[in-house]
């Protein structure tokens, strides 16, 4: 096997407080080929940091440190910003969980998208074809519409289409669905799938839902307080052996369990320890 | 405890006008814990909104506890309070909890304010501690907590909850889950619960209605819900979307009108 398209190792994220330096993630590890990564976890544990150090868009503040930060052979940590703006948006895109706030509400989406491609020929015609990709049924009405315009799905299916214009290698995904209906949610899933089996696309899909995860992606990592507590295949996250998963799991109530209580999670400063 | 007939609730005027609920009717026995569940537009908020006298454009019958919620009865707000979404945006950022707490006792003229608004603190699981802080000092398990007391400050009958975990973590979500019915218990509440999440539902309550554009798709209860056989395609659908991502499934999905 070649290079992996991603190689992350002993990542941190430091931001400086009136109290002393605080750790918000420490000691991230993993390697990514063309597959789909989940990092699952729950808010303050660190999954949306990690996906934003890949392209370095980190508050100014914010201390990024890594033994390895490597994109297809690329030294992230010590590219220049010139280098970095080259690697945005081209080779390594990020969609973000809320269309209406990643979207500019006074452009017109369509726009939006070709602004993506506009140093290829035909901008436009490019858009309207990202358009119909992510399944939107009259995309030269669309085209036009502004973002207040269009409806929560449809938002997160521009976003995915705007992304997704400069075929980049690398897409993350942050909570892309969690603003979907389950049943809309389904259709940005296959959307995104096909393009990983089309293209050959690596996809990091960050996220708290563990069934989404479980049943979409094929790796993922469990991360908590910073850290990845740990790494499984998909399939068997049911299977999970630290208790942090474990509890996790536990947590969730089913529709056919008829538990009268569920069990709350116990944490452990062990987890912590480096 | 609640009884609703033919709701129909109208927004706008003329040819722009959206009915956001159709002749929606169910019932709710005193001490049962009833669900609402469909997808975003379904209009499960709305009717929670008229139940709680937040909505005045309304045309049909609702009842709560023997009380018309049409006439602005002054007994309202004793037999039905309300808990929102999201407790981040539910509670006031400058008033301090005890300010919270007593400002249902002052409007209703009930005394005793300190020692009340202290006992709902522990009944929630907080403790007297969390009297004077504001809720920027609190988590996000805590503030819903903290808008739970507050619902429970009157001690109303029935409780309508509005999505009232879908903004919190999971672990935070089983103790808020486990706190709502320790509380129906203590309190021989009567729950309404308005969710999209199936298995919350499926936890919660013991009988549901799962809305679809305005309308009750159909009425089942839990067991019904747990053996997963519900009576419509809709219905169906809903279920199969919420098991986690599958190709078929994804590829299957149609637009019911």
């Amino acid at each position: 096997m070649s290079t992996p398209l991603l190689e992350v190792e002993d990542l941190r994220v430091t931001f400086p407080t009136p109290t002393g330096p605080f750790h918000a993630v420490r000691g991230v590890s993993f390697t990514l080929g063309r597959e789909r990564l989940g990092i699952v976890g729950e808010s303050g544990s660190g999954k949306s940091l990690t996906g934003r150090s890949l392209l370095r868009l980190l508050p100014a503040h914010a201390k990024l440190e890594a033994r390895r930060l490597r994109f297809d052979g690329k030294d992230l940590l010590t590219a220049s910003p010139r280098e970095m703006r080259a690697l945005r948006g081209k080779r390594i895109s990020l969609v973000l969980q809320d269309p209406k706030y990643s979207l500019n509400p006074v452009m017109r989406v369509g726009e939006q998208i070709a602004e993506a491609v506009r140093d290829r020929g035909d901008p436009k015609r490019r858009a309207l074809e990202m358009l119909e990709a992510v399944r939107i049924r009259d995309p030269e009405r669309v085209y036009g519409l502004y973002p207040h315009e269009v409806s929560g799905g449809m938002g997160q299916r521009i976003m995915i289409a705007m992304m997704l214009a400069p075929e980049p290698d690398l897409l993350i995904a942050d909570e892309p669905t969690s603003a979907l209906d389950v049943t809309v949610q389904m259709q940005v899933l296959a959307i995104l799938d096909d393009l990983v089996a089309k293209r050959g696309m690596g996809l990091i899909f960050i996220s708290h839902d563990l069934d989404l995860v479980s049943s979409f992606c094929d790796r993922v990592l469990v991360m908590y307080g910073g850290r990845v507590m740990e790494e499984r295949h998909a399939r068997d996250l049911r299977a999970a052996t630290h208790p942090y998963t474990r509890g996790l799991l536990n947590s969730l109530p089913r529709i056919d369990d008829d538990r009268a209580e569920l069990p709350t999670l116990q944490r452990d400063p062990e987890w912590l320890k480096e | 405890m609640i009884h609703v007939r033919d709701l129909t609730v109208t927004f706008g005027q003329g040819t722009r006008s959206v009915r956001a609920a159709r002749d929606v009717s169910f019932t709710v026995a005193k001490g049962e814990s009833f669900g609402l569940v469909g997808e975003s537009g379904s209009g499960k908020s709305t009717v929670l909104r008229v139940l709680a006298g937040l909505n005045p454009y309304w045309t049909g019958e609702a009842t709560v506890g023997g009380v018309a919620v049409a006439g602005r009865d002054a007994r309202l707000p004793r037999m039905v309070q309300m808990v929102f979404q999201d407790p981040y945006a539910s509670l006031h950022p400058r008033h301090t909890v005890d300010r919270a707490l007593s400002e249902p006792l002052e409007i209703q003229g009930i005394g005793d304010v300190g020692p009340r608004v202290e006992r709902a603190l522990t009944d929630v699981g907080l403790g007297p501690a969390f009297r004077f802080r504001y809720p920027n000092q609190l988590s996000g398990g805590q503030r819903q907590r903290v808008a739970i007391a507050r619902a429970l400050m009157l001690e109303p009958k029935v409780l309508l909850l509005d999505e009232p975990t879908s903004a919190l973590d999971v672990s935070v979500q089983a103790e808020i889950l486990n706190l709502l019915r320790r509380l129906r218990q203590a309190h021989g509440l009567t729950l309404l619960l308005v969710s999209h999440n199936l298995a919350v539902i499926a936890h919660m309550c013991d009988r549901l209605a799962v809305m679809n554009r305005g309308q009750v798709v159909e009425e089942m209860d839990v067991a019904t819900l747990r053996r997963q056989e519900p009576r419509e395609a809709y219905t169906r659908q809903l279920l199969l979307a919420s098991r986690g991502y599958d190709r078929e499934v994804a590829a299957g999905i149609v637009t019911y009108d």
